[in-house]
């Protein structure tokens, strides 16, 4: 691929209160790439996705997204306007409905008007849900409203922390072809998963995480 | 970025905030009913049958006296309610994290939040000020200056709290002992406001207006500081949230 990587990282370390989260890890993910980064619990795994989001300082070695120093703040507060990250939290108002949930994130990150209506109707929200309060709803579709945001933001870069997490088979089919689709848009992925099998169809390559290190996992 | 760009986040931001409340009523359920009872603790404390001379045979009840100083201790102790509840929802659900990553300027954040507390504590010095004419009997001689000077206390008092409050709620966003730490960070800070206010509510109410205008100057410089001060260093206070 003659493209450069859209995430570029060499001896990242990121610290968690004062912990070394990541102790030197090198990864490179280019467009229309679908990495996945494995490994066991506290590996570090979201704390390298945060970092990639511009949401944690790099301390030592170097890195940058969409060619923006994580470095600094400033590049930082740059490389986000290209990120869409979907974490273990859904970054949802309870006391908001799906829709003024939608609408705000919406405006917030500046997202077309067809292409908000666009993800409602694809994550089956438009009709029955739109106007429920999001602390009536069951994980799976608090996670549907999460994805849809996403999905209106349109990313350079997905970064996604355990994105099956309580969605139904259903769900977790259309999330695979949103990840496909997206990659094949040109997009550049990177997905934290403890799932194997159908996911693994998604992904271009896999990295393994563990003690802060990545290494790669021969295909 | 442009103050366009401010604005319009600000403006989103409130509008947001003022959703949250709508849907949830906090502040009416909770922060209101709290500021009355503080109202109507303070007033067990003092006999009502308790009076301060005037001179010339002229007496006010001690209660009415300490009333101008009972309602901006009662909106103070309700701000920290609305402060905690304003911070409450952004950290609940990773939101802060949403709103850094959507790119708003850090200062529209700051305007939008600060504005939507301000809101809510317009509403409940609106109440509270009501309740205490109500429950300690205060009379008043009211002209149009006089009430000019009282809702212009109000308005750069609350004002004051918003800002300060919303910049030290940032400060402890990211704690776990935020709920305990932003009373011990924002009492001490607001002081001066109780002060202030106390002074120029006390000449709006008994005294001469022209004694108040410049504790409401003080009052909103203290507003414009704080204000200042959050467009300035919210995107540090956001970074290290």
């Amino acid at each position: 691929m003659s493209e450069g990587p859209v995430v570029e990282l060499e001896g990242a370390v990121a610290l968690v209160g004062g912990f070394p989260a990541l102790a030197g890890a090198d990864l490179r993910l280019r467009p229309s790439e679908v990495v996945g980064v494995r490994g066991p619990n506290g590996a570090g795994k979201s704390t390298l996705l945060r970092l990639c989001a511009g949401l944690v300082p790099l301390s030592r070695g170097t890195g940058h997204v969409m060619g923006h120093d994580l470095a600094s703040r400033d590049g930082r507060r740059l490389a986000r306007r290209s990120i869409g990250l979907l974490g273990h939290a859904t970054a949802l108002y309870d006391d908001l409905t799906v829709r003024e949930n939608i609408e705000f994130w919406s405006g917030a990150n500046r997202s077309l008007h067809a292409d908000i209506r666009g993800a409602m109707d694809h994550m089956g929200l438009a009709d029955r849900l739109a106007n429920v309060p999001v602390s009536g709803l069951s994980a799976g579709q608090r996670r549907r409203t999460a994805i849809a945001i996403l999905l209106a933001r349109r990313p350079r870069v997905w970064l996604l922390d355990e994105p099956h997490a309580g969605l139904d088979t259903a769900g977790r089919d259309l999330l695979d072809q949103l990840i496909s689709d997206a990659a094949a848009a040109g997009a550049s992925i990177l997905v934290a998963t403890h799932d194997r099998g159908r996911i693994d169809d998604v992904l271009t390559r896999t990295v393994h995480l563990e003690g802060g290190m990545l290494s790669a996992v021969p295909t | 970025m442009s103050d366009r760009t401010v604005i319009s986040d600000a403006r989103l931001v409130l509008r947001k905030d003022l959703r949250i409340e709508r849907a949830s009523k906090v502040v009416i359920s909770q922060v209101v009913p709290f500021a009355i009872m503080t109202l109507v603790l303070f007033g067990f404390g003092i006999s009502p049958d308790a009076r301060v001379v005037l001179g010339e045979g002229a007496s006010r009840s001690v209660q009415a006296q300490v009333a101008p100083g009972l309602i901006f201790i009662a909106i103070l102790l309700s701000a920290l309610l609305a402060l905690s509840r304003s911070f409450g929802v952004e950290s609940a659900d990773g939101t802060l994290d949403g709103l850094r990553l959507a790119g708003l300027d850090p200062a529209g954040i700051f305007l939008g939040k600060a504005g939507a507390v301000l809101v809510q504590l317009l509403s409940v010095g609106v109440v509270v000020t009501s309740g205490a004419f109500l429950f300690f009997s205060v009379q008043v001689d009211w002209t149009i200056a006089r009430a000019v000077l009282l809702v212009t206390t109000l308005g750069a008092a609350t004002a004051g709290i918003a800002a300060a409050g919303t910049i030290y709620s940032a400060l402890a966003a990211g704690l776990r002992v935020r709920d305990t730490l932003v009373p011990l960070l924002v009492v001490p800070v607001l002081a001066p406001v109780l002060l202030g206010a106390g002074q120029a509510a006390d000449a709006a109410l008994f005294g001469a207006t022209v004694d108040g205008w410049p504790w409401v100057g003080a009052l909103a410089v203290f507003a414009l500081l704080y204000g200042w001060v959050g467009i300035i260093s919210f995107d540090s206070l956001l970074e290290d949230a």
